[in-house]
């Protein structure tokens, strides 16, 4: 890891060094003693890129947060908030590390590259992500939705999707025998 | 829910969700990167690179690509009973030859990652613990550790052993449900009535200890619900004793019977990197050979004082998988023994009055304790802001919990990284250019938990 160990081991508080940690050139903060990448969305592909080089070889998970309710969460200087944030858990087998990267999508475009060209794995995550908070991942193969029926309407797991207001959508019966 | 002035489902948002249909669609009208991974390719490469080698791929093929209309896509599921619950797979056919596969999912799903969100954290292991409901045990510890993670707090030692002789328990059990219904699978129904005959004996023992035979809400943050009961040594003395004979009869049964082996060996073959290109967890990364175990390799609780093998295939076959489960049990079973042996004394959960309730005796003879059981399960304990992702090995790969927390005593955000759910996606690969007949044992060795695939 290029970051030394003991900057924060507990806790979220930004390194104390002056200016930003950077790593592959993306700003870095520990969470609960986890390393945490900043990428923004145009080194959101190279810098997966560089961490599969480095050894990251799984893509173990890749889901997405809506901060609607929440935008002065901690992140590391130089790091706009934006409503959505996709977070990707990558894991080395060889050095037994992980590292997670967060990259900031801003609602009015919410579009983001693919990782499938790097993780084929992250392909049903991906359209999961897509599904529930709308996201949209330019290049993947099927952005489909995947969980829910295909002709739902809305994205369920944006904190704007008014739980218990709307009718469920059900489809109708059959107008006639 | 606050309003604001970002699009409701019901106007602009609809403008850009129609994506078209989940189903498996002709190959003429299939893209080329699609086409190729639903017959069990895993890319790395563009749209353009696949269309220029999708035609070599069918010309170098086993089996050449046939004319369109000679194919025929069949559906099976979502109610076949070798799905495992509802998983949905279409699949385009050669004669009985297995060309490509689609698995539809979200028969199932309930949205329990948003349920999540509305519960506290002390109500969390109740909404988890029916995802993987054949290991109940293991989401619980995935959401409880996440959840100790993020309030920094440490679990009692012997807690942390009574939440190892349960997950190990409950990983027996999940891998006799797997044999039950693997050999069911394959026509051998009489496996299917010993598998869950043993498994039921597990369940007892959970029921004695936890209340409940599934769905336990046993392990939760801060330690476990309740101590271990009287006897339980005895139980468990007596689970070691009956079962592990009866796993000997197994391989009598099924190990070593040629028509089970030929319904296995060879079938559904899977590479290490093509699992760890799919992010695939588990059993099925194991039986390539490759030995990457969490309770080894990043160890959790107290799985780093304790002596077991992680045990592995060779050729990644479903044979390779079943006798992997089979081990494991095993190995399991090793594993409760060291247990049973190192079992501490002390407090089942951590004493810190933010997150546990009073003990019920105290209830009754002190107001302040009323309004602290009260006040805890009214409004819950708040967490630290922040986010944490904690793994765990489950039966089925890696278990993981993504929470968000926004200091409050819901979770902002409550992810949690399925294994069946990464594993599923390994499906069109080992179904490719196989019998349809094999595609149930392909299916059956992923022991795929819909529960936990849709959520």
């Amino acid at each position: 890891m290029s970051v030394a160990e003991g900057d924060a081991v507990d806790g979220d508080e930004m390194p104390a060094s002056p200016g930003p940690v950077l790593r592959h050139g993306v700003p870095v903060s520990m969470s609960r003693g986890q390393e945490v990448l900043h990428p923004d969305r145009e080194h959101w592909v190279p810098v997966a890129t560089a961490l599969f080089d480095e050894g990251y070889l799984v893509a173990v998970d890749l889901t997405a947060v809506d901060y609607l309710t929440h935008p002065g969460r901690p992140l590391p200087d130089g790091v706009t908030p934006q409503r959505f944030e996709v977070v990707a858990n990558l894991l080395s087998h060889s050095s037994r590390s992980r590292v997670r990267l967060r990259v900031q999508v801003p609602a009015d475009d919410a579009v983001l590259a693919t990782l499938t060209a790097i993780f084929p794995g992250v392909d049903a995550a991906e359209r999961e992500v897509f599904d529930l908070f709308g996201v949209t991942f330019e290049g993947h193969p099927d952005m489909t939705r995947i969980v829910m029926p295909e002709d739902w309407v809305g994205h369920p797991l944006r904190k704007d999707y008014d739980s218990g207001r709307i009718p469920v959508q059900f489809k109708g019966p059959a107008p006639s025998r | 829910m606050t309003t604001t002035d970002h699009p409701t489902p019901t106007s602009a948002t609809a403008a850009f969700t129609s994506e078209g249909a989940q189903e498996l669609d002709g190959a003429a009208v299939t893209s080329a990167a699609e086409l190729l991974h639903q017959r069990g390719a895993v890319l790395r490469m563009s749209e353009a690179e696949a269309a220029a080698i999708a035609v070599h791929v069918d010309e170098g093929d086993e089996f050449p690509s046939v004319p369109v209309d000679e194919t025929m896509i069949i559906n099976m599921g979502p109610q076949h009973p070798s799905t495992h619950g509802v998983l949905r797979l279409m699949m385009e056919l050669d004669g009985e030859t297995v060309l490509r596969t689609k698995s539809i999912i979200g028969y199932l799903h309930t949205g329990m990652e948003w349920t999540g969100e509305e519960l506290t954290y002390l109500q969390g292991p109740t909404n988890v613990t029916r995802m993987d409901y054949a290991a109940p045990l293991f989401t619980e510890l995935a959401f409880s550790l996440a959840v100790e993670k993020l309030i920094g707090v440490e679990v009692p030692a012997r807690a942390t052993w009574i939440r190892m002789l349960m997950t190990e328990m409950n990983r027996v059990s999940s891998h006799l449900l797997f044999l039950a219904t693997n050999g069911m699978d394959l026509g051998a129904v009489s496996m299917m009535l010993y598998g869950w005959r043993e498994r039921e004996q597990v369940l007892r023992f959970f029921e004695k200890v936890t209340g409940l035979r599934m769905n336990h809400n046993y392990i939760r943050p801060g330690g476990v619900a309740a101590d271990l009961p009287p006897g339980w040594r005895d139980d468990v003395l007596e689970l070691l004793e009956t079962i592990p004979p009866r796993l000997d009869e197994y391989d009598i049964l099924l190990t070593g019977q040629p028509v089970f082996r030929k319904r296995l060996q060879g079938v559904g073959h899977i590479t290490a990197a093509e699992c760890l290109a799919l992010g695939v967890t588990g059993p099925l990364l194991r039986s390539t050979g490759y030995a990457w175990d969490l309770r080894r390799d990043d160890p959790y609780l107290a799985y780093d004082e304790l002596d077991f093998d992680v045990i592995v295939g060779s050729y990644g076959d479903c044979f390779d998988r079943y006798a992997i489960r089979l081990n494991e049990i095993r190995e399991s079973f090793n594993i409760i023994r060291q247990i049973l042996d190192a079992m501490p004394a002390g407090d089942y959960r951590v004493q810190d009055k933010k997150v546990t309730p009073p003990p019920r005796a105290r209830i009754d003879e002190s107001m302040e304790a009323l309004i602290h059981h009260f006040k805890i399960f009214t409004e819950g304990y708040k967490v630290p802001e922040g986010e944490v992702y904690v793994p765990v090995e489950s039966p089925r790969g890696e278990l993981g919990c993504y929470i968000v927390s926004d200091g409050s005593s819901n979770p902002y955000r409550m992810h949690v990284r399925a294994p069946s759910f990464v594993n599923l996606q390994a499906l069109p690969h080992m179904m490719h250019n196989g019998l349809l007949a094999d595609a149930v044992a392909v299916i059956s060795s992923v022991d795929p938990i819909m529960g936990e695939v849709d959520r």
